[in-house]
């Protein structure tokens, strides 16, 4: 281990340092105000190594010995996690105030799972992702019965850590399987295997299970089943966290392995990817249709999304990649701003997530609803908002990739996914009035939320020059 | 002789007999966690059979860490499968079904 190493991994040893520093502060002062003080100074600490990531004039360095890479396209997926697991830690701050599960296990517990994710989208070898990975989903078990005296929500710990360590189990076949035919477990040496000698059986049917792993994270179809079930029982702020941040960490190591290790290969994988990305989008349109509980709506939702992702994936293109991590972008604002809202449903003090509670929200707040309309239809992918950028960038390189009927099938399925959302406004705008939500919200959600409302519209002009970045990082995966 | 694909034949069998305890199995999620348990050493007797036959230690290292791992894993679980216990009364798996998924 050099200086430089360490100067390159500095996020990940601030992130390390911070959270044991945290423990011992948790254990040993146990009044409110240590565990305010440990809240905040964990949004200031993702903020900061964000900042690191961002300023650091490391790029392309595969060091500490050929395991850690650190190109551009790693360091936009982490500074994308930083920045969207200190937005969602602020906002889950009254939440869990007020259902007394203000602990500072939380924070801790969730420093670990993006220290878990970052290791893993920076990985260059088999082992620290396996490592990354675990890291990741050990601490979202326990996050998700993170209410133990409430049986739902100790019922979605199961059940996520049932199918989660499936998964892994999975996922680790897979790769003893790829082991076993390139002797490898490094990136760059089992893709110049790959070049040289061709791919084995073993390569093949050991990339069948790796990618049935990351789809198990991914929620996407035929590994779903979680997903709804985790959404429902676990607490609304860690159902936000569940929706956005480890989707990303998925996808950026679907990417990384798919890309990295078997990028000389894309016919063998992309047969998979298309089938899961159909079944993902259909089942995430049809299957929302008849929810009534807002969570499993945005669970089905989610599974859609990462339909409309893995196509991106499936084109194998750099043009597909950079769709990707545009589309990603826009899925976690978009998810963030409609969590804060259902973070704030209530009724007399009690947590309201049925969709009914809906009806007439127009008349409780005029600008709350005007921005979860447009959350709603940005979400639908309609098209002047900036949702629709995001699908149009997807469909466009499948097409160039020559799988139009794929974009086709997306269009369907985006159509049918339209009617849930749709009916959302419906209820809000001209439902029958009964039992009304309290509708109050802090000033800071409202900002979170009224910002995330006018990001969609501000997208229409340029995506906030996300198109070169997102380039750039799909051309470093690709090379 | 044994050999590689010995090894191969075994792993897999006990890799299938994991799987197949997770979905068939109807009665204890205790045995949920043991089939987990399960799939994890088949796993690790493909890596270690693979390094012998390699002539390669990446393998053997792996899983050493596989065995780490699966150890906190089971820790992890039994520690939720407790507090499933407390608020239901119960570790069966059929009574896991408040949400229908």
């Amino acid at each position: 281990m050099k200086t430089i190493d360490i100067l390159i991994l500095a996020p990940e040893i601030l992130l390390i340092i911070y959270s044991i520093i945290a423990i011992l502060i948790a254990s040993f002062l146990k009044s409110n105000k240590s565990n305010k003080l440990i809240f905040q100074a964990t949004v200031i600490i993702f903020l900061i190594s964000a900042l690191i990531l961002y300023f650091t004039p490391f790029e392309i360095q595969t060091n500490v010995s050929g395991i850690f890479v650190r190109d551009t396209f790693s360091k936009f997926f982490q500074i994308l996690i930083l920045l969207s697991v200190s937005c969602l830690l602020f906002m889950s701050k009254q939440y869990l105030q007020k259902n007394n599960l203000f602990k500072p296990e939380y924070p801790i517990l969730i420093i670990f799972s993006t220290l878990g994710m970052m290791i893993m989208i920076s990985s260059n070898n088999f082992l620290l992702l396996y490592l990354g990975l675990e890291i990741q989903s050990l601490s979202l078990y326990v996050v998700s019965s993170f209410r133990r005296d409430n049986y739902k929500s100790t019922e979605a710990g199961l059940k996520y850590f049932i199918l989660g360590s499936l998964s892994s189990g999975l996922m680790l076949f897979g790769i003893s399987l790829i082991y076993g035919s390139t002797g490898s477990i490094n990136f760059e040496i089992i893709s110049s295997m790959i070049n040289f000698e061709g791919f084995f059986p073993g390569i093949v049917a050991g990339l069948v299970f790796l990618i049935c792993g990351f789809a198990f994270k991914a929620s996407a179809v035929p590994f779903h089943m979680w997903t709804p079930d985790v959404y429902e029982g676990s607490p609304t702020p860690v159902t936000a966290f569940f929706a956005t941040v480890p989707k990303l960490a998925a996808v950026g190591v679907l990417l990384r392995v798919l890309f990295d290790c078997f990028g000389q290969i894309v016919e063998s994988w992309q047969q998979v990817i298309i089938i899961i990305s159909v079944l993902s989008m259909f089942l995430g349109s049809v299957a929302a249709i008849g929810q009534n509980n807002i969570k499993r709506l945005m669970a089905y939702s989610s599974i859609g999304h990462i339909g409309f992702v893995l196509m991106g994936v499936a084109s194998g293109t750099d043009k597909g990649v950079s769709a990707v991590l545009i589309y990603m972008v826009l899925y976690i604002i978009m998810n963030i701003g409609v969590f804060v809202f259902i973070l704030n449903m209530e009724r007399n003090g009690v947590a309201v997530t049925t969709i009914n509670s809906l009806n007439m929200y127009n008349n409780v707040s005029k600008s709350q609803t005007l921005f979860l309309t447009v959350l709603l239809f940005s979400l639908a992918g309609i098209p002047p908002l900036a949702g629709f950028f995001g699908k149009f960038f997807i469909f466009n390189a499948a097409i160039n990739a020559g799988l139009s009927w794929l974009a086709v099938m997306g269009g369907i399925a985006s159509v049918i996914a339209a009617f849930y959302y749709l009916r959302i406004v419906y209820l809000m705008y001209f439902g029958l009035s009964t039992d009304p939500l309290s509708g109050k919200m802090p000033i800071a959600h409202w900002i979170i939320l009224s910002g995330s409302a006018l990001l969609m519209l501000i997208g229409i002009i340029n995506l906030y020059g996300l198109e070169k970045p997102s380039f750039l990082a799909a051309t470093s995966l690709i090379n | 002789m044994i050999e590689l694909q010995h090894f191969l034949i075994l792993s897999s069998l006990l890799f299938l007999i994991g799987v197949f305890g997770i979905f068939l199995n109807r009665k204890n999620i205790i045995i949920i966690l043991m089939s987990i348990e399960l799939i994890l050493l088949a796993v690790n007797i493909n890596f270690v059979s693979f390094s012998f036959f390699l002539g390669d230690l990446t393998g053997q290292i792996f899983s050493l860490f596989i065995l780490t791992v699966a150890a906190s894993e089971a820790a992890i679980g039994l520690a939720i499968l407790v507090c499933f216990f407390r608020n239901k009364g119960s570790i069966a798996v059929d009574d896991a079904n408040v949400m229908k998924g």
